[in-house]
């Protein structure tokens, strides 16, 4: 393995964990907006670690970028797709959590 | 390399599988829907540790699909679905 095998099975791996995260916290966090702040953050970073990762593997600049392409497209949709529902909870009289 | 990325993304599919667990047991819709979009993520990348392990770059444009359609069904919920249920339950 060269060196930059070893640096893309980081990434690689840093990403898993980040998805993990992203799993973990859908399970475990009590309401709604709990779970979204969860699941878009950490899957979008581990995303984008996944594909940095992809990167540096990649045979031709063609191909990094439209990796990179991909992960901006999940960015912006995924950063709608949070707004969109935490505005419909909140109007829809989804009621937040509070430590009790 | 190439059992690297096959073993990561194994791994991805295990974290879909912990999902489902939340299609069952989420109370609300969202909860389903927030699932479903773990789904459209994860499907991404694995798409990509796919595409690269064993050489097919269509699944680049299949990851590409998923990740389009992810938004999509995420909008089509709230203007749609949501709404409706919201009112049944009456609040």
């Amino acid at each position: 393995m060269t060196i930059r095998d070893w640096l893309s099975a980081a990434l690689l791996v840093t990403g898993a964990f980040f998805f993990f995260a992203g799993t973990l916290g859908l399970l475990r966090f009590p309401d709604v907006y709990n779970r979204l702040h969860a699941l878009t953050k950490a899957d979008n970073v581990g995303l984008g670690v996944t594909v940095l990762g992809l990167v540096i593997q990649s045979e031709s600049w063609i191909i990094a970028l439209k990796l990179l392409l991909i992960w901006l497209l999940v960015l912006v949709t995924s950063a709608t797709a949070a707004h969109l529902i935490a505005n419909a909870a909140l109007h829809g009289g989804v009621q937040r959590w509070r430590r009790s | 390399m190439e059992a690297f990325y096959f073993s990561m993304a194994l791994f991805l599919l295990f974290n879909v599988l912990l999902g489902l667990m939340c299609v069952l047991q989420g109370p609300t819709p969202a909860d389903r829907m927030l699932a479903a979009q773990l789904f459209g993520t994860t499907g991404v990348a694995m798409l990509l540790l796919l595409a690269q392990g064993m050489g097919i770059a269509a699944l680049r444009d299949v990851a590409l699909v998923f990740a389009l359609l992810g938004g999509l069904t995420v909008v089509a919920f709230v203007r749609r679905a949501w709404i409706v249920s919201n009112r049944n339950e009456e609040r």
